[in-house]
């Protein structure tokens, strides 16, 4: 026991001796945590669009002007030809491009239905259909006055977002982020911490000391696990008390299964950490290991529209079902029962690959 | 004059020896050839296949209360389109579990009134859609869609009737280059960006990290070599790979994922290169700030990579961020680097942006190496 705790002390004072070592432990993962919080949003707002009006009756006016005041929209460049239009898309000068022919108003007069072009930037598709999806409002606004008929008799959709009634993103990715930023954290410390005395030769030291390899793995593996929590549960405050995330779950259960989540990432990071010869070979092999990682979450995308094959390595990957947990904590008011649901998982994931570090180590004793 | 040119050939000598010293020791690390040429593949790949922002077969439930011939309909309708799973049920507590459990992302419901109050004329036939706020925009999609689904289904039912539709203003949407609004297009060149900054940044700083760390940099320092040979020895080999790395992920993108290259390769080389200057230039000035592998590695990481992942434009449209986020993206060359990508494969060789896209991170490489530049000493006792 008193061997296992000098284990520890050295390693903590390891990583945290170094003043620089310590700052960017704690400072860039919150300051990501602010800045990513902000930016990643998927609404889309302040969009450029290009107009080329060859009507002049008054409703591509009407449509124009509608469109003008609603609050998607930053500005509107008027352009005279289809050349000068392609010119604004092709550059990226604008998302979206209104094309009014010159028969648009003389059409809905004469009673037949009017084609309004909307050409969009497919590069930057996915912003383009969320800006299509708002003019489309912003036109069925129109259509609704049009033919009254229509509108009167037309059945109503009521829509209710449950546990986040008005979508605010960043209930969303502030707890996504809670995982990630951890996880990428507590990796990189886990990683080096092996490779880092293989590089400068005092690993072997440490395997003929009379420390047991068992010993020395958890030796190695406590500091990440405080780094990892402990930058985990200051985000869960940032979320709480910063971003105004409502809280509804139960924080002991949250804390246990980000302790478990660690635990598991920290599984992962010992097993390259075995494997590495150098330092530079843990990190990459670490990076190579946390993008998958992170695209495989759903952090990004929902992990149900991925191939049927990836959502099986999906379930391999302990930010995924941390981000079940995570996100289910703050806004579901998750059970007992469907934390333990995704904290199992975990627990699997962690016995392997720590199984693995242990006879990779062992395999260098011999 | 006889001086001068053997002080080249010195200089272009030395050089040469140290570039190829630098090289042989890149290639021989095989964690080099991990990041440069097999992580590509499985970025490229997971950004293909994995990261889809295209919606499709949501899961929702449809909770149809009774079986009244307009209600069966409607819930027939949201049965047929390609944007939802459904899953049938008769009451909404088969369904509300499910939601909160994940299993699925919202339902709706078709209440027991709807023919009633659809044959009425002073009430409006009313179905709810609840949405799984956790995910928002999956949420928003359902919402939209489930609305996309009641007015044709709507629409369909007044012309069956024989009913006549005053004229309407319809939407004729266009993607340009991109037709089939595949996500992949845009998202599989947005990762050659994210692939060279690991390669620009990360790769760099560690292993100039390692020279000081091990003590090596002091040992090179110390000999007759000046401060220029040393960066160039050891930047140009890093400079080689990326351009490598670029050839090989465009020819995957190509071959492999079906993006297509509508620019030329000469732009899309001098784009690259134009990136790789500010991306050696940080991984550079994170090493000589940090003269620490661990050090080094976190810097690059959050200076670095994660930027280039959520503040590049890759996933998260930049004119959407609020005004301070969207200058601190200007410093970024990743920003002008995706957004020049996409163009040269999507849209064909469109200079006047990509000159624009190019100076600017040329000035952010060059403000890397000057803050280098002031860091560095050729003395010992730093």
């Amino acid at each position: 026991m008193t061997r296992l705790k000098a284990q520890i002390i050295k390693e903590l004072l390891c990583l945290l001796r170094d003043p620089k070592s310590r700052v960017v432990l704690i400072v860039p993962p919150l300051m990501q945590l602010l800045i990513f919080s902000y930016a990643a949003t998927l609404e889309v707002s302040n969009v450029d669009m290009v107009l080329l009006n060859e009507d002049s009756g008054r409703w591509s006016h009407e449509v124009i002007s509608r469109a003008a005041a609603s609050s998607f929209i930053d500005s509107i460049e008027t352009v005279a030809g289809p050349e000068e239009m392609q010119l604004a898309i092709d550059e990226s000068r604008a998302l979206m491009a209104l094309h009014f022919q010159s028969d648009f108003s003389r059409n809905l007069a004469a009673g037949k239905p009017a084609v309004l072009q909307v050409i969009l930037d497919g590069r930057r598709a996915n912003s383009a259909q969320i800006a299509q999806s708002y003019l489309n409002s912003v036109v069925s606004g129109i259509n609704e006055e049009i033919q009254p008929e229509l509108s009167a008799n037309m059945p109503k959709a009521e829509v209710r977002n449950w546990f986040n009634p008005n979508l605010i993103y960043q209930w969303f990715i502030v707890p996504a982020l809670v995982g990630t930023l951890a996880m990428t954290s507590s990796l990189i410390v886990c990683a080096l911490s092996i490779a880092r005395e293989r590089e400068l030769g005092t690993f072997d030291q440490l395997l003929v000391s009379p420390a047991k390899p068992l010993e020395i793995i958890v030796g190695k593996m406590v500091p990440a696990l405080i780094v990892g929590s402990g930058l985990g549960c200051v985000m869960i405050g940032a979320g709480a008390f910063i971003f105004r995330i409502p809280f509804t779950g139960s924080l002991t259960l949250l804390i246990v299964s980000l302790v478990m989540f660690i635990i598991s990432v920290v599984g992962i990071g010992l097993m390259i950490s075995s494997i590495c010869k150098t330092q530079q070979q843990a990190i990459l092999g670490t990076f190579s290991i946390i993008v998958p990682l992170i695209l495989l979450s759903g952090f990004a995308t929902p992990v149900e529209n991925m191939p049927d094959l990836l959502q099986i390595f999906a379930e391999a990957n302990p930010l995924k079902h941390f981000l079940i947990i995570v996100q289910g904590s703050f806004l579901k008011s998750l059970t007992a029962e469907m934390v333990f649901a995704s904290v199992l998982p975990m627990l699997i994931i962690f016995s392997v690959t720590f199984t693995l570090a242990v006879v990779f180590i062992k395999g260098r004793l011999q | 004059m006889k001086n001068g040119v053997s002080k080249k050939s010195n200089y272009s000598r030395r050089l040469l020896s140290l570039i190829r010293k630098e090289s042989l020791q890149a290639v021989r690390d095989p964690s080099t050839i991990l990041i440069a040429f097999i992580l590509p593949v499985i970025l490229l790949f997971l950004f293909a296949y994995a990261v889809s922002l295209d919606v499709r077969q949501i899961r929702i439930g449809v909770v149809l209360e009774s079986d009244s011939p307009a209600a069966t309909e409607l819930a027939a309708a949201f049965n047929s389109t390609r944007y939802f799973a459904v899953t049938p049920a008769r009451h909404r507590k088969e369904v509300e579990d499910m939601v909160v459990a994940g299993d699925l992302r919202g339902f709706i419901v078709i209440p027991q009134n709807f023919d009633a109050l659809l044959a009425s004329s002073n009430k409006a036939a009313t179905i709810q859609v609840i949405a799984d706020g956790v995910s928002p925009n999956t949420a928003n999609f359902i919402s939209g869609y489930a609305q996309g689904v009641l007015a044709n289904w709507n629409t369909g039912r007044i012309s069956e009737k024989g009913g006549e539709l005053p004229p309407v203003i319809s939407l004729e949407p266009r993607f340009w280059f991109n037709p089939e609004i595949e996500s992949r297009r845009f998202l599989v060149p947005g990762a050659i960006a994210i692939v060279m900054t690991m390669i620009g940044t990360l790769l760099t700083a560690l292993v100039i990290a390692r020279e000081w760390e091990r003590g090596t940099y002091e040992a090179i320092v110390s000999t007759p070599i000046g401060r220029m040979e040393i960066l160039l020895g050891k930047l140009l080999p890093y400079f080689a790979l990326g351009m490598l790395a670029t050839i090989c992920c465009t020819i995957l993108a190509t071959t492999l994922f079906g993006v297509p290259l509508r620019g030329s390769w000469f732009a899309l080389l001098s784009l690259s290169a134009c990136f790789l200057v500010p991306a050696l230039g940080q991984g550079l000035m994170i090493s000589t700030l940090t003269k620490n592998q661990f050090v080094a590695a976190q810097a690059a990481l959050f200076s670095g990579f994660l930027p280039a992942f959520m503040l590049s434009g890759f996933l998260y449209e930049i004119d959407s961020m609020p005004f301070i986020l969207q200058m601190i993206t200007r410093i970024i060359p990743a920003s002008y680097f995706v957004a020049n990508l996409q163009t040269v494969f999507l849209t064909g060789d469109i200079w006047s942006q990509f000159i624009r896209g190019m100076s600017a991170m040329l000035v952010v490489g060059a403000l890397f190496f000057a803050i280098t530049a002031a860091k560095t000493h050729k003395r010992l006792d730093i």
